[in-house]
């Protein structure tokens, strides 16, 4: 395989994203694999302060890419990104699966002809090229995909999915690239946006997330749901019944009809684990079910169960985890 | 205004899916298809753009799918399109949402759009490729993951979700738009309505009637399924047991902590 790694790096409140990192050290092996470099591809942003972190996990080179076209619309960045590329021919464009690169990677694909493959939760590199699986159906079952090995390919990895790999604190290259966008192809304003700032964290970039669901009784339930969450650090997360019922916003639903997730811990309190919940959270890595029933569906696939009122369990739970991080 | 509505005829979320003998695709027997639930919003909102317009709207739909993918279609017939096509080749079974929007962007071409609606994802893979592929092909700007739709001469309007709330964009038309969950609530067509549907004529075309040969759209398709797996069992786990709820909180913290290490 030819050409470099490129990973996008998105920010977020000033920094970037904790799945940046697991990207670039995770392909960091790819690339010394294939003997191509690995670079970070920051859009817009400044990077002088953020060069150190971007050495931690293991760039080769940072490509700092600005045009005078830029906006911040999806297609812009889009067009962006299909420029730089068009002229660098990586190999491989890796993007985390967040909102943004959904808005925007299946685009970058198109305009470079590139292969596409999203929502990626494993891989594996081999002589032939990199394969990669990705949850179908539902997360019912998981398909592997080969990426072509003769062709670029634009990919997005689910955050939390692969973790951070050991890797060698690199001396990074800085370069600067400024691009022309084909202003044809910016034809749409951003012209409000809302959106909540700080707060809590990512629904999919969170390692902790405390959902709640048709058990709560009534929407003031999240107030016990988001009492948790604070004292876990964690999101926030919803079934569908909840979302429906009014109790909570539709961002916060997982499921195959809300978000994808893969955080450490996954606390269901009062869902009962249909299938179409199971879909976005099945493949978390703890899973706790706090449930009136102990023969729901969610409390047979649970690591651990409390089984009883989740209004008593749920604050003696966040009372207990407060009082032992007051202890550490 | 001319409104073009791509969906995907897709298995039900009930569905109980196993892998059939080829070892990449699913069998087919004992589930039951359904309109992929976004398109069924990206088709409601089509028709409430109609239904608000003053001018003339026609909407049509397209699939790319097997004879069965016509029951979506009469769905959003019902559900007050005007006209449909559907594509199917044995050749395009199998390949991916590159080659797919290939075939959506030379229908599109023939029957014109001034805004074409999608369902952010389909729910079977779950990719969220084939929107934004068409909508680059085209060199059309796009809205993706769209709440709140409003037209009106010759642009829209889209509040999109973003992460941690929403951004609204203004698109001149044409431009590619695609549906997420809380755009609207999708009717149930009435009787008489799914009646006429059943006798609508739906616009069938192979790869050769849109003057696209196998060999290019299959140059367009770029990955292959090499397999599907069943994911390995969740076993049952422990249930804690207590009398009080602090002294299970208490034992579920420290399993957490000690034995998950998750704390």
């Amino acid at each position: 395989m030819s050409g470099d790694i490129y990973v996008f790096c998105e920010t977020k409140d000033g920094g970037f994203r904790r799945v940046c990192g697991e990207l670039l050290t995770q392909f960091r092996g790819v690339a010394d694999a294939g003997q191509q470099a690995l670079c970070a591809i920051v859009v817009g942003a400044p990077v002088a302060d953020e060069l150190p972190q971007l050495s931690e996990w293991a760039a080769d080179k940072v490509v700092h890419v600005t045009s005078p076209q830029l906006s911040d619309t999806p297609e812009a960045l889009a067009a962006a990104l299909t420029a730089l590329a068009r002229d660098a021919a990586p190999s491989l464009l890796v993007f985390g699966n967040t909102p943004l690169a959904r808005a925007v990677a299946p685009r970058v694909a198109e305009g470079l002809d590139a292969a596409f493959v999203g929502d990626a939760v494993a891989m594996d590199r081999q002589d032939d090229g990199l394969h990669l699986v990705r949850p179908v159906y539902g997360s019912k079952l998981l398909c592997r995909v080969g990426v072509p090995s003769d062709s670029p390919a634009v990919i997005t990895v689910r955050p939390n999915a692969l973790g951070f790999a050991e890797v060698q604190a690199s001396a990074p290259t800085l370069e600067d690239v400024e691009v022309m966008l084909d202003t044809d192809q910016r034809m749409s304003t951003v012209v409000e946006t809302a959106v909540k700032t700080g707060g809590r964290v990512s629904l999919q970039e969170a390692e902790i997330i405390v959902s709640g669901g048709r058990g709560l009784g009534d929407g003031q339930g999240f107030a016990v749901i988001e009492e948790l969450a604070d004292a876990l650090g964690g999101a926030v997360g919803a079934s569908r019944v909840a979302v429906d019922s009014g109790w909570i916003s539709v961002d916060h639903q997982v499921g195959q009809t809300g978000k994808a997730v893969s955080p450490n811990l996954y606390v269901a309190c009062g869902i009962s684990g249909a299938i179409q919940h199971f879909a976005g959270m099945g493949s978390s890595r703890v899973i706790v079910a706090i449930n009136k029933d102990p023969d729901c569906p969610m409390c047979e696939k649970a690591d651990y169960t409390l089984v009883g009122d989740l209004y008593k369990l749920a604050p003696a739970l966040a009372a207990e985890l407060r009082r032992m991080s007051d202890e550490s | 205004m001319q409104i073009l509505v791509c969906v995907k005829q897709v298995p039900d979320t009930e569905a109980k899916v196993l892998v059939a003998e080829d070892g990449v695709s699913i069998s087919e027997r004992d589930i039951t298809f359904i309109m992929n639930p976004y398109d069924e919003y990206a088709v409601e909102a089509a028709v409430r753009i109609k239904e608000a317009s003053t001018e003339d709207v026609s909407i049509s739909l397209v699939t790319v799918g097997p004879p069965r993918a016509d029951d979506a279609l009469r769905l959003g017939v019902a559900m007050g399109a005007g006209s449909a096509v559907r594509v199917w080749d044995q050749g395009l079974e199998g390949l991916d949402g590159g080659a797919v929007a290939m075939v959506l962007g030379v229908v599109a071409q023939r029957t014109g759009f001034d805004l074409i609606l999608c369902g952010r994802i389909a729910i079977d893979d779950a990719m969220g490729e084939v929107p934004l592929r068409l909508a680059a092909r085209l060199g059309l700007p796009h809205a993706n993951a769209v709440t709140e739709l409003t037209v009106e001469s010759g642009s829209a309007r889209a509040r999109c979700e973003v992460e941690g709330g929403s951004q609204v964009i203004e698109l001149t038309l044409p431009a590619v738009v695609t549906a997420q969950k809380g755009l609207n609530e999708p009717r149930y067509p009435a009787i008489p309505a799914i009646m006429k549907a059943r006798r609508m004529p739906i616009e069938v075309h192979t790869l050769e009637s849109l003057g696209l040969d196998l060999d290019q759209v299959r140059a367009a398709s770029r990955t292959h399924v090499e397999g599907l797996d069943v994911p390995p069992a969740r076993g049952a786990g422990r249930v804690i047991e207590a009398d009080l709820p602090d002294e299970a909180a208490r034992e579920l913290a420290r399993l957490l902590r000690d034995e998950a290490k998750v704390l």
